[in-house]
């Protein structure tokens, strides 16, 4: 019986900083076992070969920022069998999304001398807003050991086993002592989706949100308890408004943080 | 006799961070123009960074780059140290010394035997190179590990570290949280040994170029912080006048913006430029690693980047070795001082092709 083909592994870039592919570079120890189980069909960081689609599993980084990505996300989708997006730009737009608070052509202006020639959507988007996606990632940058265990579901036709609760959960079970309780630091880890290893609080540093939010968070409740220890409004909008400014519960928040400012 | 007209075109290179296309220009074999286009969609740091807290700049600038982020928060955390005229503890120093070395490391071994040699042997990919270089592609995989758990141990993770803070660090590791990375440095150490021979066996195409070289040169230790701006051609600068000598410029065909030497043009950073600035300030085993190889100052090929790579991985493993022999926790682990209007500088090397500064003016909120 002839050996079955390895399955077709893409990875496809769009507005990013690569960091999320490298994790999967930074697998140092079973980098070799996995290029041993998928064919590294597009991979272009790590590889110049180009094997046609379609692709069993697409991993993609990056938000959709320039008239040529929404076309380009298409066919990518087109050519998967399954698409997962890895990381906040995939997943939520971003840091480059705080574009979409402000005026793109002014923020073009600021970087370029001749701006009209830069081509640039006003808004940065997520994957999903576009084409149908299969599992996100969360993470700024997405976990090793995370991206490993999607991949292996995907291939073996399982969901992957991640949960989505909150930061404070990891907290609890690495043993930390609460850095909110014990240091009087600000922090969001009660609406900040786990994933991390709860890593901030672990170096004595308030959680900044960085996999954004949690499945169902209460971002009203912690604002208060914030208020109450000494943070700014300002200063919680934004927080909020960093890495996962556009994910939909942290806008909603700022926004209503930002109006509620504004009326006497 | 005619000579015809070609033009070599690269849709998309790979094995490179981001995203860029060449076009070359020929006639007969003389390149009459040649351009690199950078497709990478830009992201507008300079735009968001503005309205937000000088705190908040070491995590943001992070996110230019998932294969560089040390370089960039230590260029803002300089920048704005500067602006505040904030001094850090030795120990600090150090420390960043060390996470900073980690990057190198851990880039370098990337760029080394994931990204370049496989051009050299003729691969698509390490991973196809493996095939038949196994050694060659564990060893760099173990000296990369290496680099990164550098970073993860002082900074939290390898890809935008979390520790890192103006003025110092959030929690600075215990002597023992450290001590606990050097079975793995030595162990990269013999790696890199063991890679210089493999390496300079390549065949590197005979091609000399008259560059204009730029690096930073600080008086007693091999660049990573600080240092005065210098190149081959007489520059000698204080890092806070580098916008007095380097121009960027934008062109039509690229979204990255082109930097140059104010009246001259192209210079040539990274290092290759640090080796040749700088080669004075490696220590005694590294010089002699490099002689070993048949490398000393000035090296002109750029294809031997790949052997500068090598003796710096060797140069970082060693300076990481030395900074955690004589580690002492810096307690407080950072200093703060209030924010006040002002303008900072901060010039570092980044582990690749790329000069990192950064220029930052803060105002109170």
């Amino acid at each position: 019986m002839p050996a079955r083909a390895r399955p077709k592994l893409a990875v496809w870039k769009f507005a990013s900083c690569d960091g999320c592919q490298l994790t999967l570079l930074d697998c140092e120890d079973e980098l070799l076992a996995i290029a041993d189980r998928v064919q590294i069909a597009h991979f272009r960081e790590a590889s110049r070969a180009e094997i046609a689609g379609p692709y069993d599993l697409s991993l993609v980084e990056g938000s959709i920022t320039t008239p040529e990505d929404e076309n380009r996300i298409q066919q990518v989708r087109r050519a998967s069998k399954a698409l997962v997006t890895i990381g906040a730009c995939a997943t939520a737009g971003g840091v480059q999304a705080l574009r979409n608070f402000g005026d793109v052509r002014e923020f073009r202006a600021v970087v370029y001398a001749t701006p009209e020639t830069i081509s640039t959507l006003a808004t940065s988007t997520p994957i999903a807003r576009h084409v149908r996606v299969d599992f996100e990632l969360q993470g700024c940058p997405v976990n090793k050991t995370q991206l490993l265990e999607v991949i292996s579901a995907f291939l073996n036709g399982r969901r992957p086993a991640i949960g989505a609760h909150s930061v404070c959960v990891e907290c609890k079970q690495r043993g930390n002592v609460c850095v909110v309780v014990g240091r009087g630091l600000p922090c969001l880890g009660p609406i900040t989706h786990a994933g991390c290893g709860a890593l901030c609080p672990s170096y004595h540093r308030g959680c900044y949100g960085c996999y954004g939010p949690m499945e169902a968070p209460n971002p009203r409740s912690l604002t208060r308890s914030l208020v109450g220890t000494g943070s700014t409004r300002a200063s919680i909008v934004r927080s909020l408004r960093t890495f996962y400014a556009d994910a939909e519960d942290f806008r909603r928040h700022s926004t209503d943080l930002l109006r509620e400012d504004e009326t006497p | 006799m005619k000579e015809g007209i070609r033009t070599i075109q690269i849709r998309a290179l790979s094995r490179v961070e981001g995203e860029g296309s060449l076009t070359i220009r020929l006639k007969g074999n003389r390149a009459t123009d040649v351009q690199l286009r950078i497709f990478e969609p830009p992201r507008f740091f300079e735009a968001f960074l503005r309205g937000r807290s000088h705190a908040e700049a070491p995590d943001l600038t992070a996110r230019i780059c998932g294969i560089c982020p040390v370089a960039y928060q230590m260029s803002s955390c300089r920048a704005i140290e500067s602006a505040l005229d904030l001094q850090v503890d030795e120990r600090v120093r150090a420390l960043r010394r060390l996470l900073y070395c980690g990057e190198w490391i851990e880039s370098h071994a990337l760029h080394v035997f994931l990204l370049n040699a496989p051009d050299f042997l003729g691969y698509p990919d390490a991973l196809a190179m493996a095939k038949e270089h196994a050694d060659a592609v564990k060893r760099g995989l173990r000296i990369k590990k290496a680099g990164n758990a550098i970073v993860a141990r002082v900074g939290g993770r390898e890809i935008h570290p979390i520790n890192v803070r103006i003025g110092g660090f959030y929690r600075a590791p215990t002597r023992s949280e450290l001590d606990g990375l050097l079975p793995e440095i030595e162990e990269a150490i013999r790696a890199v040994r063991e890679s210089f021979a493999w390496a300079a066996a390549f065949s590197f195409p005979e091609l000399e170029h008259d560059y204009e070289f730029l690096a930073l040169r600080h008086p007693d230790e091999y660049p990573l912080l600080e240092g005065r701006v210098v190149s081959s051609s007489g520059i000698d600068v204080e890092a806070s006048d580098f916008e007095t000598i380097i121009v960027e410029e934008q062109v039509p065909y690229s979204t990255a913006l082109h930097a140059r030497i104010r009246g001259r043009g192209a210079y040539f950073c990274g290092p290759m430029a640090r080796f040749n600035l700088n080669f004075d300030r490696l220590s005694a085993d590294a010089k002699l690693a490099a002689r070993s190889i048949g490398l000393s100052p000035p090296c002109k090929n750029p294809f031997k980047g790949i052997l500068v790579r090598l003796v710096e991985i060797f140069y970082a493993l060693d300076e990481a070795h030395r900074i955690i022999d004589t580690y002492a926790p810096p307690h407080p682990s950072f200093v703060e001082v209030a924010p006040r209007a002002g303008r900072g500088c901060g010039c570092t090397e980044a582990p690749g092709a790329s000069f990192t500064t950064a220029i930052r003016s803060t105002r109170r909120a």
